[in-house]
């Protein structure tokens, strides 16, 4: 028998190398977002910019809309910057990775459970949304200019909500990628996402809706009305917003469905 | 130290269509479908009880045709495709040994995988590729850098390092995929139709990469539809045709089993039918056919019989122009076998 090989091939499986697979592969994915970094924001961040400028600057400034309208659209860029971050980064690479160009596949062979890998995945699309709603805050922040009402007051439950808001954005995407064709993708973001965006509660309150009580109940799916109202809710609390409590478990649920279905996916997506 | 691979007859069903990599540039031509009437799900037998074993430090083939089931194997054996029943395992030298699908993390630890179509990180340089693939393996930071670049002088790719590969030739990146396959220094190294695409140059390049992993003790398995390739490299090789090893043993052997194995092509000045009736009768001759081209002749020696050809075109006043001799090769083999070319 052969002892160095028997050795050799159950010594080099321990926790330790898995712990580095896992950082490698995060500090892969990590330079590749530092490098798309220009395009990404242009991607996702430009759109929600211009918006705040119409509503925040030219429809208020010219009196259509209410000055106090301002503080509304903060929390609301900062929900739909980071759901859109979030999904696209894991989304799209995954997309184009697991279907032409199929690069996923040398992380596949990394010596780690592949379920760690969709993890990876996802935890490195939650600090791209983090990441994204922190930036999209700053300029958004100036564009407004003063009198926004804003609170520091429950800053705790806010960086819960912004959490959970990235982690249900990262597991979306991944659940997204994992289950959508590369010729579907522009149905999907015109057919989903669109709609989503505006019934999303990010551009005014869910209690707006009260004069369309059926549209009020249905967009209850849509989880970035939990986002919005939960990043309002604690950021901008003089607005209308439903209870951060609530959002937290509604999003916590959302976040556990998503990232078992996720891991779902992934795992029937790689190993066929 | 040395790892083999042994598979106990492996099966796979594939029950939605079979990912790109194993079907092959011509999906459907060794399938078979077959459409189950009430669940209308679809059952593509892919592999049909497939037993190999492949020794430590051997360089192994697996030759057939578009859609045999080769890609298949390599895809159970490197974890990325589920048997539908059977086992594979990696043995060292007979003592230690992993169950592939029972214990995929240690597995893969000791493969290197080349994949058909070259699937390279794009958003990552050609350095990076490599360095990243050290750290996915746990290497650490300074012997990873220094193995990428060993690697990359090796492969003839420094000039490119600090490049995105994306825009690389074919033989650039299947290069750079082979580099990559060996960062970590893997035992058993598979090799999924590694030639396919490249330029003759590239292909010795290649020929003579594998040669050097092997005789550093890695074992190699490597899949090709092409003769030259299987013949060339490989210790032994396994015929596999709809899911099935057909014929198995080395390349000599192999092309020792089938009677009348070489190919003699011939062109005469005029081939008058009496002509062809005695080079019929010539001993060692199993037949003689007219082509466009001349007349080909199956026998069991080659220039042995040369003398008497060229005697019995003499007899018919007729003068021998051209002879082409072709040694038994794997692909007669196939013919053979299967009554059809490997090429169709």
């Amino acid at each position: 028998m052969n002892v160095t090989a028997t050795s050799q091939m159950t010594a080099e499986s321990s926790p330790h190398v898995a712990w580095k697979t896992f950082s490698a592969l995060f500090a892969r994915d990590v330079r590749v977002a530092r490098r798309n970094i220009v395009t990404t924001i242009l991607q996702t961040m430009l759109q929600p910019l211009l918006l705040v400028f119409v509503f925040g600057q030219v429809m208020t400034r010219s009196g259509m809309i209410a000055a106090s309208y301002k503080g509304m659209l903060l929390p609301g860029i900062m929900a739909i910057s980071m759901t859109m971050t979030g999904v696209m980064a894991v989304a799209m690479p995954l997309i184009a990775e697991f279907q032409f160009t199929k690069e996923i596949e040398d992380r596949l062979l990394a010596p780690i459970r592949i379920e760690w890998i969709a993890v990876e995945k996802m935890m490195a699309g939650v600090l791209q949304a983090l990441v994204s709603g922190a930036i999209v805050a700053i300029p958004a922040r100036l564009l407004l200019g003063s009198g926004l009402n804003l609170s520091t007051e429950h800053l705790g439950l806010f960086f819960t909500i912004a959490f959970l808001v990235a982690l249900f954005s990262a597991s979306g995407g991944l659940t997204l990628g994992c289950s959508v064709g590369q010729t579907q993708i522009g149905l999907v973001f015109s057919l989903v996402l669109a709609p989503m965006v505006m019934f999303g509660c990010a551009y005014y309150p869910w209690k707006a809706l009260e004069s369309f009580p059926i549209l009020q109940k249905v967009v209850l799916l849509n989880p970035l009305v939990y986002a919005s109202e939960g990043l309002r809710g604690t950021l901008a609390p003089v607005y209308p917003h439903m209870p951060p409590m609530v959002v937290i478990a509604v999003l916590g649920a959302i976040d556990a469905v998503l990232v078992v279905t996720a891991l779902a996916r992934f795992r029937s997506k790689a190993v066929s | 130290m040395g790892v083999g691979i042994r598979t106990r007859d492996l099966r796979k069903i594939y029950t939605s269509p079979p990912p790109i990599a194993a079907r092959g540039a011509a999906f459907g031509a060794g399938f078979s479908f077959k459409k189950k009437k009430d669940a209308k799900t679809l059952n593509v037998v892919a592999l049909d009880g497939v037993s190999l074993e492949v020794a430590p430090g051997e360089v192994f083939g697996l030759l057939g045709p578009n859609g045999a089931g080769k890609s298949t194997t390599v895809g159970i054996l490197t974890t990325r495709v589920r048997p539908t029943s059977g086992d594979a395992v990696l043995l060292a030298n007979g003592a230690g040994q992993i169950d592939i699908w029972q214990d995929q993390v240690r597995a893969k630890q000791f493969i290197g995988v080349v994949q058909q179509r070259p699937n390279l990180d794009f958003a990552l340089t050609a350095r990076e590729i490599l360095v990243f693939h050290g750290a996915y393996f746990g290497i650490a930071s300074a012997e990873r850098h220094r193995r990428a670049d060993q690697l990359l002088e090796q492969f003839q790719l420094t000039s490119r390092a600090d490049d995105l590969t994306r825009g690389f030739s074919g033989g650039m990146m299947q290069r750079l995929s082979v580099a990559r396959a060996l960062m970590h220094d893997p035992q058993v190294l598979f090799l999924d139709e590694p030639s396919t695409g490249l330029d003759p140059q590239t292909r010795l390049m290649l020929w003579s990469i594998i040669r050097e992993c092997n005789a550093k003790g890695k074992t190699i398995l490597i899949t090709t539809h092409n003769m030259e390739e299987a013949d060339e490299l490989c210790d032994r090789v396994a015929i596999v045709d709809h899911g099935k090893v057909i014929a198995l043993g080395t390349p000599a052997e192999l092309k020792a089993s089938i009677p009348g194995g070489y190919v003699l092509q011939l062109r005469f000045s005029a081939t008058p039918s009496e002509l062809i009736e005695r080079l019929k009768r010539l001993p060692g001759v199993t037949e003689v056919r007219a082509t466009a081209a001349g007349t080909d002749i199956y026998a069991d020696r080659g220039g042995g019989l040369i003398g008497d050809i060229v005697g019995a075109a003499t007899a018919c006043s007729a003068d021998l122009h051209d002879v082409h001799i072709s040694e038994p090769s794997l692909e007669n083999l196939f013919l053979h076998h299967t009554g059809r070319s490997l090429r169709q």
